[in-house]
This record gives structure tokens, C-alpha cells and sequence, in this order.
């Protein structure tokens, strides 16, 4: 199950329609071991296309120096379908490289750039294996002790 | 000479569990040899053959001091000791042309 909160679902969906035609890309990420998805972060596009995307070279190297600066890791990798479904293609399985991660898949094929429903489902993919998961989209306090003192 | 080596999660399996390990190298690619030679099977992940000869896999990533070594040289790029290599699978996917 993913737990995330309306503020970074809500930014996760704004990036997709952003973007679209082409995919978007990003991270939450949070404190290591905690599975909170904290920190949202849109990377680029590198591949800047519709069918494909790959986070920039120089971009990833940051977020993971920042990361491990913070003892954070990867959430939540989330990126857009922009003309089919949210479910991984083979592309997406056979390069997932953070099995402890939730794979988030938001499509914009029914609206686009424009306001209305998209399709936002969460995977784990290991080793070629996917599994769908749960979203449970929830208000949570709004400061959370244990991040502070973690 | 020691070069520190950086690891992502995904290959910790061959370097038991260890985030960052030594290697040592004048170029790339001896680093690379001198790490399969401690840490078996990790040289594959890293390298593939392109036409014939041996080139750094398309998704995986390598650093040398912050620079992508696809603009400095590739498996030639030159190593000093004290140089920190760091190795990121590509974040990568998509929907891909039906």
C-alpha cells in the first residue's frame, strides 16, 4: 500500500498535465526505511518524448547526493503515460532498478493538459515482477515528530 | 591507489551489502576489472559488447568526480587516487511505441 498525502498526489497529476504529450518524471523521496513519501522532486525529461522517458545524468546524480546527504531514498518514482493506460509497459519493468521503491503511473490520455480524472495506480517492481498496490490518499498531521527526530 | 567506489542498492548484492567499496585503476576500465576481481558478476552489469568491443551499459550510469564519464572519455576516462566514482542506474521507462 502507498500512503501519500492530497498535496503530493495533487503535484504528482499537475506535473503529468504539465508535460503532456510528453512523460513526466520525479521522486518523492523520505527518511530511509520510513516508506513516507515526503520530499517532492520533479527531475527532467531528458528524453523529452511522449513514449519514453529517463531522468537527466546530471539531475540524478544530485538527487542522490542530496538523498544520501539526507539519509533519505526513493518513495515513490512516479511518470506519466500520456496516450495509453497506468500499468507498467515492458520498457518500464525491464528497467526498474529500485525494487524497495513504489512505481506511481498516472495516465493523461483522457484529459490531457486539462483538468479532470487521470488514472493514478502504484506498483512494486522486482525483478520483473509486478504487483499492483493500493493508494491511499490521506490528510496526515502535518508535521510528523518521528521525521524530525530521525 | 584507492578509488572510492560508490554503489547503488541494486548491486549491494555483490558487494555484500556494502554502499561504497575501494577499487583501484588508471583508467575506467581497469577499475572495472579490479572490481570484478573482488566483487564476481558485477563487471556485467556495468559493461556490454557494442559492436565487438566492450562500452558502458546504455542504462547504467558512471560519475567520475561528479562528471558523466559518457563527456569525459567513457571506459578510457583516466583515474587519479582520491578520484570518487559513482555508479546510478539509469532512473528510466515509458510507454514505449506500439
Amino acid at each position: 500500500m502507498l500512503t501519500l498525502t492530497p498535496e503530493i498526489r495533487d503535484a504528482i497529476v499537475a506535473h503529468a498535465r504539465r508535460d503532456h504529450p510528453d512523460e513526466a518524471c520525479g521522486v518523492v523521496a523520505g527518511p530511509e526505511g520510513s516508506d513516507k513519501a515526503v520530499r517532492f522532486i520533479e527531475m527532467t525529461n531528458a528524453a523529452g518524448s511522449p513514449t519514453f522517458y529517463e531522468f537527466d545524468s546530471t539531475e540524478l546524480l544530485q538527487l542522490y547526493k542530496e538523498m544520501d546527504a539526507n539519509d533519505e531514498e526513493p518513495v515513490v518514482i512516479y511518470h506519466s503515460h500520456t496516450s495509453t493506460e497506468a500499468y507498467p509497459s515492458r520498457t518500464d519493468i525491464g528497467l526498474a532498478s529500485e525494487p524497495g521503491a513504489h512505481y506511481v503511473l498516472v495516465s493523461t490520455r483522457e484529459h490531457g493538459n486539462s483538468e479532470g480524472p487521470v488514472e493514478f495506480r502504484s506498483y512494486r517492481i522486482d525483478d520483473g515482477e509486478v504487483t499492483e498496490e493500493e493508494v491511499v490518499v490521506t490528510a496526515e498531521p502535518a508535521r510528523q515528530t518521528t521525521n524530525e527526530s530521525e | 591507489m584507492a578509488i572510492e567506489v560508490r554503489i547503488p542498492t541494486i548491486l549491494r548484492t555483490y558487494t555484500g551489502g556494502e554502499k561504497s567499496v575501494d577499487g583501484s585503476g588508471a583508467t575506467l576500465v581497469e577499475l572495472i576489472d579490479d572490481l570484478e576481481a573482488r566483487h564476481p558478476g558485477i563487471k556485467d552489469r556495468l559493461i556490454e559488447a557494442k559492436d565487438g568491443q566492450d562500452d558502458l551499459r546504455r542504462f547504467v550510469n558512471l560519475y567520475v568526480n561528479d562528471e558523466d564519464v559518457r563527456f569525459t572519455g567513457g571506459l578510457g576516462t583516466e583515474l587519479s587516487d582520491g578520484d570518487q566514482v559513482v555508479v546510478l542506474p539509469a532512473v528510466a521507462g515509458g510507454a514505449g511505441s506500439s
